[in-house]
């Protein structure tokens, strides 16, 4: 060692890795393509000067391939994943990603195909559309099915614009229902997606018992401008809506439609269909209910499931099945046009077939009843260290608050944090809204008992640090490369991109 | 089932020791009429081998997936490093939401960080958003973006903007009382006509163009930006071949106000439509009125540099029906492939994808223009794309052409245009190698030659 000291080991690059432009090099190069086979043309001839760009990428990173791999496999140990364990984020279904999935997506005859090849030479990929659809009505018991929605949100848009479109066609224009109710434990997609649909939105309250207010519901049925309801089910209390016959009575009563926002449908798959329910519309989401796998944020499919009078207004094209072939049927007078270019996020629409083809009816049941069985287990768990807001037997998901640990000045976003170091990802955290200091727990199907038990324990521990020595839990995370970010100087002074230095520049 | 962890036994258990008898009691606040009584008639359970057999029988039905193609108009065939399939499948990746907790979501952060940068170098903007669903619906957000802006309640949209683009944002506009009005294009050029604007006046939020166009060809987008803006309007330009940005002029170096675009070209699959990603970038001051996600940088209490969610404020979870956008889940591992194929191309790459997709177009459109009764109708400078008029009806030569030489020739107009039954649109990028040009044309020559004989 030639007398050299080893100091304090400085985190190796795995932990500090630098920004693409930073690791820039000049002059490494990461891709070759074959050389180019055909007579040059100038270029002058082809695009003149003035529109071509002039600033030869200048900040555009110069890196090899093997730095790529490097930095990307280094960013991803940053991050907690569904393989990592137990995610149990409320209201986003994170159960495991199948890698057969993964595989049959991948098929050179689906993820070479153009999308506007023809039906003819098409036909194994509008046959996986088609299938999907008669899936999903089945599963929800509404048979009018589109795919085209590239998320939940916007399956919810297209959704609330059927309702639009119907009520247009059947009331004629200026009816004057112009009023979406959406209760005030939605996402806020709801009432967003609303308002773009073109609705005013008044809010129905939740009763104590954590269930949509019937009499509410009734007075703001009452005023004839009230165009339909959109309603989590269960609610985002994780709370099954025992009235949904009587809130759907109620809002077709008063001339309205019922809108389900399926998010939840994780915790009814095989146990019950939103179409025996009443409701009139409802968007899925592939990348919950079906396994898509999320993606650190997408790509997602929020399929659009309706009733038979609400059918021809879906977006086009349809697919449909003539004889032995199936086709792409633009000829629909009364639908609301494209939500999207194409058919939608065509590659989701595969995996979820396999997710339902694997699993079949019974594993579908299966997996329901577990998902509900870990919700439950954690419920029951829990209630003796953390305040259970609502007391009614959750189905998927169980909120928790931190009402308990508040009177020591520990609060929901350092339990999450703290939870972190203990292994987990936190839960949902301050929704719904509507519960001071939620924690939103939906453990899914995909997690075993000892997982459970050790997710249980963390939180017990957690809530005894938060009596014996709190600043632990408020200054966590304590293991993580990073800590708590600055989030409101973040915000204050937003740097949204990198920009060379005036170093590096001159360099 | 094998995704589920917990046995039945298991499971029996757990049920006991929450006091119930029966998985059956778990369902008790659905109401009993409600809860079906029989199963599901989807199809009984495959096992995994029935599974591949199943879809790769489904796949090898989609016959035009396997051969050589000249279909662009909005999806592009390009080369995809091996790496990015390979990073985007790491369960880091793949299995992660929407990175609420930053401690432990750096890796995704710090990437839609690096994406956001990329788009704004090649769109010559500000600031850029973590992805929208693809460049339709990116394209809906910017006219919608422009209505806020501006306060101003019409929009202008080139007849040279994709179909099925006009027809989205037409879907997601028809109630914010959005009146679209069109602007024709030149029939000699191919270009949106600015010889007369007069459709852009003092009550129009935005001018929308497509560049290079539907039909191919390079607008002049600092033109049409100096008089979008003498009217007070905003120049809004949707980009759905990415491949461009590496040679043509940025549209934010020519005055455009957002920038939308299909990133699709950039290492993502065909997949028969999506998932593909919409780039959307603005100027730093309209920041506060982007829809979608945007990640800014951050320190922890040390001064260490990370990544988080901003300017939140904007967005639905926050701000409800006031929101920018309804917006949540946008296509953030499409954005990573995305940003993983322009780190690997690189400076260097981005630019010879651009010059090799440009230089063999050009030696396409003049071989097929030199056959006889062919014609390229437009004169504006082109990128990848342009028409092509035959002198026998274009679907039925096409098909012709797919049967008989195993071509796809590209893309017949009268799928979105009924009185240009001759009209189809080529593409060539880099993968279409000298000889499927060679044997397009020279198909072309022949079975035309057969057509007009018969």
């Amino acid at each position: 060692m030639n007398g050299s000291k080893i100091t304090k080991a400085t985190p190796h690059v795995t932990q500090n890795e630098d920004l693409l432009f930073e690791r820039s090099r000049r002059g490494r190069i990461g891709y070759r393509l074959p050389a180019l086979d055909v007579e040059p043309t100038p270029i002058d001839e082809i695009v003149p000067a003035e529109l071509r760009r002039d600033d030869d990428l200048e900040g555009v990173p110069e890196l090899s391939e093997v730095d790529v791999v490097r930095h990307f496999t280094r960013l991803s140990t940053w991050n907690y994943a569904v393989d990592h364990g137990m995610y149990p984020l409320g209201s986003c279904t994170m159960k495991y990603n199948s890698r057969l999935n993964e595989k049959v997506a991948r098929i050179a005859g689906f993820a070479n195909l153009h999308p506007l090849a023809p039906a003819e030479e098409a036909q194994g990929a509008l046959e996986v559309l088609y299938e999907l659809q008669q899936h999903l009505a089945e599963i929800t018991g509404l048979p009018g099915v589109s795919l085209q929605p590239a998320a939940g949100a916007h399956g919810e848009m297209t959704g609330v614009m059927l309702i639009r479109a119907y009520l247009d066609a059947r009331d004629g224009k200026g009816h004057g229902r112009d009023v979406m109710l959406v209760p005030d434990s939605a996402h806020g997609t709801n009432p967003a997606s609303a308002n773009l649909s073109g609705f005013r939105v008044k809010t129905v309250r939740t009763t104590p018992e954590g269930l949509t207010d019937l009499d509410q519901l009734r007075e703001l049925c009452a005023t004839g401008d009230v165009a339909g309801l959109m309603l989590t089910n269960p609610n985002t209390l994780g709370l099954f809506e025992r009235n949904i016959r009587e809130i759907c009575h109620i809002v077709h009563e008063a001339g309205g439609l019922v809108y389900m926002d399926g998010a939840n449908m994780n915790a009814l798959v095989g146990w019950a269909r939103p179409g025996d329910m009443g409701v009139d519309v409802i968007h899925l989401n592939l990348h919950k209910t079906f396994s898509t796998p999320h993606g650190g944020g997408g790509p997602g499919s929020g399929p659009c499931c309706c009733t038979a009078a609400l059918e021809p207004f879906l977006p086009v094209p349809r697919i449909v099945r003539e004889g032995e072939a199936f086709k792409l049927d633009y000829d629909r007078p009364q639908s609301i046009g494209r939500v999207r270019a194409f058919y939608g996020n065509f590659g989701m629409a595969v995996r979820a077939l396999a997710y339902i083809l694997t699993h079949g009816p019974d594993g579908m049941r299966e997996a329901t009843e577990a998902a509900v069985l870990n919700a439950r287990y954690i419920a029951q768990a829990l209630a003796s260290d953390y305040e259970k807001p609502y007391q009614a037997p959750p189905m998927h998901e169980v909120v928790f608050t931190d009402k308990r640990q508040a009177r020591k000045g520990v609060h929901t976003l350092d339990i999450a944090k703290r939870l972190i170091d203990y292994g987990f990802h936190p839960p949902t955290i301050y929704f719904p809204l509507i519960v001071q200091g939620a924690m939103l727990i939906e453990p899914t199907e995909s997690v075993g008992r000892e997982e459970l038990d050790q997710f249980v324990a963390a939180m017990r521990a957690i809530a005894r640090e938060a009596e014996e020595e709190p600043e632990t839990v408020r200054n966590a995370p304590h293991t993580t490369r990073i800590g708590r970010l600055d989030e409101a100087a973040a915000a204050r002074r937003p740097v949204l991109r990198w920009k060379p230095t005036a170093k590096a520049e001159s360099a | 089932m094998r995704y589920i962890p917990n046995s039945p036994e298991e499971r029996a258990e757990m049920l006991r020791a929450i006091g119930l008898d029966s998985a059956e009691q778990l369902f008790d606040s659905i109401p009993r009429d409600l809860l079906l009584t029989a199963p599901l008639r989807t199809p009984a359970a495959l096992s995994e081998p029935e599974i591949i057999v199943r879809f790769e029988q489904l796949a090898a039905r989609n016959a035009a997936a396997r051969r050589p193609s000249f279909l662009g108009a909005g999806a592009y065939a390009h080369y995809a490093p091996t790496i990015i399939d390979h990073l985007i499948s790491r369960a880091e990746f793949f299995t992660a939401y929407t990175p609420y907790q930053p401690e432990v979501s750096q890796g995704t952060l710090q990437a839609v960080f690096e994406f956001q940068t990329l788009v704004c170098q090649l769109t010559g903007m500000d600031v850029a958003n973590a992805s929208m669903y693809d460049g339709s619906t990116a394209l809906a957000e910017a006219v919608l973006m422009a209505e806020r802006l501006t306060g101003r309640s019409r929009v202008v949209i080139s007849e040279a903007v994709h179909p099925e683009y006009f027809e989205v944002v037409h879907t997601y506009v028809q109630h914010a009382g959005i009146e679209l009005a069109r602007a024709a294009i030149d029939p000699h050029s191919g270009r949106t006509s600015t010889a007369d604007l007069a459709t852009v006046d003092d009550r129009t939020a935005a001018f929308v163009v497509q560049s290079p166009n539907f039909f191919g060809c390079i607008e002049e987008l600092s033109k049409l930006a100096d008089l979008v803006h003498q009217k007070g309007a905003m120049l809004i330009v949707a980009v759905t071949e990415s491949a461009s940005f590496g040679l043509l002029r940025p549209p934010g170096d020519c005055g455009a106000d957002i920038v939308v675009a299909e990133g699709q070209s950039f290492g993502v699959p065909l997949s028969f439509g999506g998932p593909y990603v919409g780039l959307f970038a603005t100027r730093e001051k309209f920041v506060r009125q982007m829809p979608g996600r945007l990640v800014g940088v951050a320190h922890d209490k040390h001064g260490r540099r990370g990544f988080v969610l901003t300017l939140a404020t904007r967005e639905q979870h926050i701000r409800r029906e006031k929101a920018t956008s309804n917006i949540c889940t946008n296509e953030g591992l499409i954005a990573l492939a995305a940003t993983i194929y322009m780190a690997t191309m690189g400076r260097r790459g981005l630019q010879e994808v651009a010059h090799q997709c440009a230089q063999k177009a050009a030696y396409a459109a003049r071989q097929i223009a030199s056959l006889d009764g062919f014609s390229l109708p437009y004169s504006a400078p082109r990128f990848n794309e342009f028409v092509v008029r035959a002198p026998v009806r274009a679907d039925e030569l096409l098909k012709q052409l797919a049967t008989e030489r195993n071509i796809t020739g590209g893309l017949p107009l009268s799928r979105y245009f009924a009185d240009r039954p001759n009209d189809f649109l080529v593409c060539v990028t880099e993968l279409n190698t000298r000889a499927e040009i060679d044997a397009l044309v020279a198909g072309l020559k022949q079975l035309a030659v057969a057509t007009v004989a018969a």
